[in-house]
């Protein structure tokens, strides 16, 4: 069984569902929810089989278009084999909690749901620059559709909303797009070899760091904006505000770390130099998107916002971990992608839950009181909550501490800023918490206990949170050599600047 | 008789290799006899023109694929037909097929007759092999003229819609003034250079005639590249371009916009990468700069138009600035890539054309945006080849858009031209704010309350004239239909423009075939 079936077995689903949705209406669902658990049984067999010993495996290889020296390039490694079971339960869950109600037009909604998961896994699973560009431009085809249709708001939002994404978002694509082929191109030239685009003979053949750093500023453009980091998340409040729970749930979930992964597996092994010479720009880019998101996320009042804005503020951690450029640092980070991936689908399926109980308002003000006649639905918000907040015990907390220990190895003067966003976290999720579940009764509150079907959905994945819990070396292990491998070539990098720097004096 | 026979053995008749010319007589024929058959009484010369233009468009891509691979010098120099040519001829001739099944029902073709509508395509198409095949200038300005005189027509062959009328007149003016400029630059290269052949011309170059500073050939140079530059709607030179898309009948547009793009473009990468390699330090800085004003003026263009002919006018001016950008490298690469875009451009327009096409019939809207409200839900197989023709000349991934940007962006880059790659990526960026205008329409907003009913155009305020034909009025009943041939198109172009995105190797080893024959690159 080759990674080609995970990635397109999406996508085939949806396609036969979109046929044959139009002739009845509940085939789609059922058969996109079916198709999403498929392709999650796949990856979990994928991760059984995984040896985590480290090296690429389940390699697929050919050539795609030999002309351009692009090629169809597949594999799992340390760095993206938790993050496609990652991606693989949320869509799963997100279909669950899209199948709880009705579509218009549920052929379509399906079928551009399951576009995006294939797009995600492909973009994720890719090997080769070029192929990972394609598939991370395609993510956003899908989620235009998800929200200029099926969103939230009257038009003249939808529109505005998915206008802001795509603009933001194929600004920073584009830009990608030039980098990665000058990329091939430059190595090409310069180390006089065949054009490749082959992401690890491309490590192995550094550029110049003339070229590195445009090319870096390029990549980092793209996914800065994906994430969204701080100076460039202007898509991001209306985006969230509009787009459908369940594609919101993936959205955030899963898409902005494939925007986190693309730091991991491009830019710190492809472009070395440039990683160290900007190290300190996107520090304080992730600094900036800790405190913003956080002081954000404690003063918006809408609830999707405030999973918006903490997004940004996790996101913020992240990108700290990636760029502290040493192995603590990035295996915090990668735990903690888990880990945020995982609290974001059920808070925003929590949310949707609490606007059906405030008469249909996602605004803090209007709930309230909820959690006397809803204990479960209180306790597992609580559950998630906490895991949000970090706190010890949960494996957020060790992904945080992963985090922060590498950056107080790097720049400690980062870390200390950083750490006030642990403590805003706990004050943004406990507000919510508070607001939402006790306190006064809101206006038009009707209390309601979770029915069966939202528990399908929230259970597993408060159970995986506990799980992952108790056992985060789950994800640790496996990332351990690939963690190492994607340093490797910085800190050869930053000894080398070390050394001429102590060589001046 | 005897005094004939003498004559006979001494004039020296050029060898004529028929097997080459083949092609070329296979549209020359199609179009005669296209146009005897039309001049029969009876209805069925309705159906049986179209069908005879389609037959000799076949013919010659059959004849083409036979020649294919050999490089044949015509008639004493004067065309040659290699890979390059055949290439370029399977696209007009794919664009022919296209425009002649849009234009079977069509006002334009019933109105002008049929026979004389036919023939006249088929003689364009004719003028833009000779065109392309050209390596002698006054062969090219042959072509040029072939190419353009029946366009002039076409474009008015909506004999009662002032606007289309006024869309032949325009075409004319300009069309008249491009080629006067054209044949200025031609006669001041011939005078700075002393040959009006290619390869002489590039061994004079090559000897030193007119290298560096020479104002005759620079000015011969600018001369002919603004011609072209009119036909291939380059800016500043494309000024017309709205205007007679808007006004012309939707299939020749769509022919327009389609094959004699790909004609100019091909022309100019002959002539510039054959003949005038020799001073490409000179017009490459020129012609790059031509292609960024052309990328950045043809997408801010765009974003205004509601019309959606005349957005697609303003995305031609801007695809044609990216191809133009293939042929500034002067590398293999770069035309290698500019063919790719060629075929793909070709299926992208087809398919958005082909929707216009359609919608045009049965909307009060005409094509105007707002005849595409709601069109996801209504007519959704309409809806989606035009999803994938603007998502494709956007460069979404999974499209053939996407991979000739690839090649066009990896041709500049090797070419050291990195900063039009920028150039062309910032175009693409822009140009997003309108394709998914359209998208977004489609799908996003709701169709007009009101089903808008089958309105029969022409049946009602056009004024009767002479030669005026009442059946065609009556047609146009049936024409609110959905047509299966408009659908044909709009899908097989969308398919195309799919699984070209996908598997782009065949046409990758075509274009390269097709850039090898330029022997003066590499």
């Amino acid at each position: 069984m080759t990674l080609s079936i995970l990635i397109w077995l999406p996508l085939v689903v949806a396609v036969l569902g979109a046929i044959w949705g139009g002739a009845a209406p509940k085939v789609a669902p059922r058969l996109a929810l079916v198709g999403s658990l498929a392709t999650l049984a796949i990856a979990i067999s994928f991760v059984v089989r995984y040896d985590t010993g480290g090296g690429l495996q389940f390699v697929t290889d050919r050539s795609w278009i030999s002309t351009l020296g692009i090629s169809y390039s597949l594999g799992l490694d340390g760095l993206n084999v938790v993050l496609v079971l990652l991606a693989t339960v949320l869509f799963a869950g997100a279909t669950l909690a899209a199948n709880l109600r009705d579509w218009d037009r549920p052929g379509q909604f399906y079928l551009w749901l399951g576009a995006g998961q294939t797009a995600v896994l492909g973009a994720f699973c890719a090997q080769d620059l070029i192929l990972f560009v394609a598939y991370f431009d395609l993510m956003l085809i899908p989620f235009y559709f998800l929200t200029g249709i099926w969103g939230a708001g009257d038009r003249d939002e939808r529109v505005r909303a998915t206008t802001k994404l795509v603009i933001y978002t194929l600004v920073g694509s584009l830009l990608m797009l030039v980098a990665a082929v000058a990329t091939g191109v430059l190595t090409a030239q310069q180390h006089s070899t065949d054009l490749t685009f082959s992401l690890a003979a491309l490590a192995r053949l550094p550029l110049s760091t003339g070229s590195q750093e445009w090319i870096f500023l390029c990549f980092a453009a793209a996914f800065l904006v994906k994430m969204p980091a701080f100076p460039v998340h202007g898509w991001l409040p209306d985006g969230y505000r509009t787009m459908p729970l369940p594609a919101l749930a993936a959205f955030s979930g899963v898409v902005s770390k494939v925007a986190a992964y693309g730091f991991l597996r491009i830019v710190l092994p492809v472009f070395p130099d440039a990683s160290v010479h900007f190290q300190e720009l996107l520090l304080l880019i992730a600094v900036a998107s800790i405190l913003y998101g956080s002081a954000m996320a404690f003063s918006t009042t809408n609830a999707r916002l405030v999973i918006g804005f903490s997004s940004v503020a996790q996101m913020g951690f992240i990108t700290l971990g990636i760029f502290a450029l040493n192995q603590d640092g990035v295996q915090g980070a990668l735990l903690q992608m888990v880990n945020h991936g995982l609290v974001t689908l059920p808070l925003f399926f929590i949310v949707g839950l609490l606007a059906a109980r405030a008469g249909g308002s996602e605004d803090l003000r209007d709930m309230g009181g909820i959690a006397f006649r809803a204990p479960v639905l209180a306790s597992l918000f609580l559950i998630v909550g906490l895991a949000t907040l970090a706190m010890p015990g949960s494996a957020n907390f060790v992904g945080e501490f992963l985090i922060l220990l590498g950056v107080f190895r790097a720049k400690i003067v980062f870390a200390f800023v950083a750490s006030v966003g642990v403590v805003m976290a706990s004050v943004y999720v406990l507000r919510a918490f508070i607001r939402a579940m006790h306190n006064r009764v809101g206006p038009s509150v009707d209390s309601r206990e979770v029915t069966f079907g939202d528990l399908a959905v929230l259970a597993p994945l408060v159970l995986v949170i506990l799980a992952l819990a108790l056992y985060p070396q789950f994800g640790l292990k496996r990332s351990e050599p690939a963690a190492k491998a994607s340093v490797a070539a910085v800190s050869t990098s930053s000894n080398a600047v070390a050394s001429t720097a102590e060589a001046k004096p | 008789m005897s005094v004939l026979a003498i004559a006979a053995a001494h004039a020296k008749a050029p060898h004529i290799d028929y097997a080459g010319l083949s092609p070329f007589f296979a549209l020359m024929g199609g179009a005669l006899l296209t146009l005897i058959v039309g001049l029969a009484p009876g209805r069925w010369v309705r159906n049986a023109t179209p069908l005879l233009a389609i037959a000799a468009l076949g013919t010659a891509i059959g004849l083409g694929v036979w020649q294919f691979g050999e490089t044949t010098s015509l008639v004493s120099g004067a065309l040659v037909s290699d890979d390059l040519t055949l290439t370029l001829l399977f696209a007009f001739c794919a664009a022919g097929i296209g425009a002649v099944l849009l234009a079977w029902r069509s006002h334009a073709a019933q109105e002008a007759s049929p026979g004389e509508f036919f023939s006249l395509l088929l003689f364009s198409i004719l003028g833009m092999a000779i065109l392309v095949a050209a390596t002698n200038l006054v062969t090219l300005f042959l072509g040029f003229e072939l190419l353009s005189i029946p366009l002039y027509v076409l474009c008015a062959t909506e004999l009662r819609r002032e606007r289309s009328l006024e869309s032949g007149l325009k075409y004319l003016i300009v069309g008249s003034a491009g080629s006067a400029t054209l044949v200025y630059g031609l006669a001041l290269i011939y005078g700075a250079t002393g040959s009006t052949d290619y390869a002489g011309i590039d061994k004079a170059i090559a000897s030193g005639a007119g290298v560096g500073g020479d104002v005759l050939l620079l000015s011969g140079i600018g001369l002919t590249l603004v011609g072209l530059a009119f036909k291939a709607s380059v800016a500043p030179f494309h000024q017309w371009t709205p205007d007679v898309y808007e006004g012309a009948p939707t299939p020749v547009t769509a022919f327009m916009a389609v094959a004699t793009k790909a004609a100019a473009l091909g022309v100019l990468l002959r002539l510039f990468d054959s003949a005038l390699i020799g001073s490409q330090t000179d017009w490459a800085p020129l012609l790059a700069a031509l292609a960024a004003i052309t990328i950045i003026v043809g997408n801010v263009g765009a974003l205004g138009q509601t019309s959606l002919k005349r957005m697609l006018a303003y995305s031609g001016v801007a695809q044609a600035g990216y191809m133009l950008a293939g042929v500034v490298v002067a590398s293999q690469l770069g035309a290698q890539a500019t063919v790719f875009y060629i075929v793909v451009y070709l299926f992208m327009n087809l398919a958005a054309f082909a929707v216009i096409v359609a919608r045009e019939r049965v909307s009060s809207e005409g094509d105007d945006l707002a005849a595409f409200a709601g069109l996801g839900r209504t007519q959704p197989l309409l809806a989606w080849p035009l999803t994938i023709a603007m998502l494709a000349l956007a460069g979404i991934p999974a499209t053939a858009g996407f991979i000739g940007k690839v090649y066009l962006i990896d041709a500049l880059v090797n070419g050291d031209y990195a900063w039009l790659a920028i150039v062309l990526v910032i175009g693409s960026m822009i140009s997003l704010g309108y394709y998914l205008r359209v998208v977004a329409t489609m799908w996003m907003r709701e169709a007009p309350d009101a089903p808008a009913a089958p309105v029969a155009v022409g049946a009602s305020g056009l004024p009767v004239i002479a030669g005026g034909s009442q059946e065609a009025d009556a047609l146009d009943e049936a024409a609110a239909r959905l047509q299966p041939e408009v659908l044909l198109v709009a899908w097989i172009a969308a398919i195309a423009t799919v699984v070209l995105g996908i598997v782009p190797q065949p046409l990758f080893e075509l274009a390269e075939h097709a850039g090898k024959a330029l022997t003066g690159i590499f």
